[in-house]
């Protein structure tokens, strides 16, 4: 589905400038909209296309949860939606 | 007394960030304050925690502009040059800031920091064997003369030793490559300095001698594309004890280096953009604008603070692409017409908004002075509208 002109590998994930992402089911989504009082195209976007979200085997409309590294608070969470393109 | 200590710790650890809650949690620890008195610094430091925060409808942005452009009037517009043993220059200071602001395609000079695994990281001898196998190293690099002989159809390629040396390459090496072009017989014919002769297979005409040649030239013998030139740097603590050997390169493959055997792949970087966003996405890309435009100012002894940098990274990856600030980037695409015209090329997007018959809305800040009104920001951000009963 995804178009995959190079082939990712798993190794990019333990790399130092790549955060923790996650894949939210649909429950998860739908809280994170709610608590957040957010549409979806709201949350910033991050493409299918993404050597990260195809790792994931994410889809256009999935809520990836990341948790970022972050040299001010320790540690923060975002959102990203998956956007085709 | 110590439960509600406990409990007001844990109310803290709710509303401030790991980091700080952390450090709050280690200072009360090895302080010799009562519980009491614990208690009042738990919640002294939240109340100080809340009171620190951005309000609403601050003007974030503004800040961030203004707290990066001040000290950037200060930067040298000239390019500095690495000092040290690197004989390659990177581009810094503002030449630098303004590539990345722009998200330009390519760095002016792209260069990579290649760390090596734990086992050889600290030995020379296989760092600079790494290095070898990685520098993009072709025929050309190697050789100090090519003779053409147009009448008896010979090539004859004097190779230089010391540059085999240097780059690792043998004769034993080129042969079977040059045998690959099939061009025709090869024979050793000078051993000092290394020299070989390619009698062609058929009788050709000087065009096609000429074009052999650069078929010859441009053989790749091994390395890495894009990657142009490697130098070892030794990487030391403040004492002067040697941490680890790193390569330092110019020219930049991420996807292919990261593959190389004995390359650290947790850790090696590159300072192009765009290519970290192909190959480990668009959060990677974040990090690594953050760190760019952290390590620019940081060089340049100027401290503005990391919020501000952040900032400009959210916005230059909200799309899930790098996007660069400015004309082609953010500001051109903004949807206000108004806001674009007041911008840079007023008549333009004034036409081009006529023309497509665009609908103003006045909801952002630019369109708002323009038409003078009141801003969404701070204080007009807060609509008052009275409940009809």
């Amino acid at each position: 589905m995804t178009p995959s002109k190079v082939r990712v590998k798993k190794k990019i994930l333990s790399h130092k400038l790549v955060p923790k992402h996650e894949l939210l089911s649909v429950e998860e989504a739908a809280k994170v909209l709610k608590e957040y009082n957010v549409k979806p195209y709201q949350l910033p976007h991050i493409s299918v296309n993404d050597p990260v979200v195809r790792l994931l085997n994410g889809h256009p409309g999935n809520i990836i949860r990341i948790t970022r590294k972050s040299p001010t608070a320790g540690e923060s969470v975002v959102y990203r939606i998956v956007v085709a393109y | 007394m110590a439960k509600s200590l406990k409990s007001a710790l844990t109310a803290a650890s709710e509303i401030l960030p790991p980091k700080i809650y952390e450090e709050l949690v280690e200072k009360l620890e090895s302080s010799d304050l009562n519980v009491k008195q614990k208690r009042a610094v738990v919640e002294e430091a939240v109340r100080e925690y809340l009171s620190s925060q951005v309000h609403p409808g601050e003007a974030v942005g503004i800040v961030g502009a203004q707290s990066i452009g001040e000290p950037g009037t200060q930067m040298t517009l000239r390019t500095f040059h690495y000092a040290g043993m690197l004989e390659f220059d990177v581009t810094l200071g503002l030449p630098r800031l303004i590539e990345i602001v722009d998200a330009r395609k390519k760095p002016s000079t792209p260069t990579m920091k290649i760390y090596l695994v734990d086992k050889i990281g600290k030995d020379l001898e296989k760092a600079r064997e790494i290095a070898r196998r990685i520098e993009y190293t072709t025929i050309e690099k190697v050789i100090s003369e090519i003779q053409k002989d147009i009448v008896n159809y010979t090539i004859t390629i004097v190779f230089d030793k010391e540059m085999m040396d240097d780059k690792g390459v043998t004769l034993d090496d080129v042969i079977p490559l040059l045998k690959k072009l099939k061009i025709g017989d090869i024979e050793i014919t000078d051993d000092n300095p290394p020299t070989l002769t390619i009698y062609l297979n058929e009788d050709v005409d000087i065009r096609t001698l000429s074009r052999v040649e650069d078929k010859i030239k441009q053989t790749k013998i091994k390395g890495i594309k894009g990657i142009t030139k490697v130098a070892i740097e030794a990487e030391k603590d403040r004492d002067g004890n040697l941490i680890e050997y790193i390569i330092v390169t110019e020219g930049s493959n991420l996807a292919e280096i990261l593959d190389v055997k004995g390359v650290d792949y947790t850790r090696t970087h590159t300072n192009d953009i765009t290519e970290t966003a192909e190959v480990l996405g668009i959060e990677a890309a974040r990090n690594l604008i953050i760190r760019e435009m952290q390590d620019v100012l940081e060089k340049q002894g100027l401290d503005v603070d990391i919020r501000h940098l952040m900032l400009v990274a959210d916005l230059m990856t909200w799309s899930g692409r790098v996007k660069a600030i400015g004309r082609t980037g953010i500001v051109g695409e903004k949807s206000s017409p108004l806001a674009r015209a007041a911008f840079e090329e007023t008549q333009k997007h004034l036409y081009k908004a006529a023309a497509m018959g665009e609908i103003e809305d006045f909801k952002g800040i630019t369109e708002s002075i323009v038409a003078g009104k009141v801003i969404k920001v701070g204080t007009g951000m807060i609509i008052l509208t009275q409940e009809v009963r």
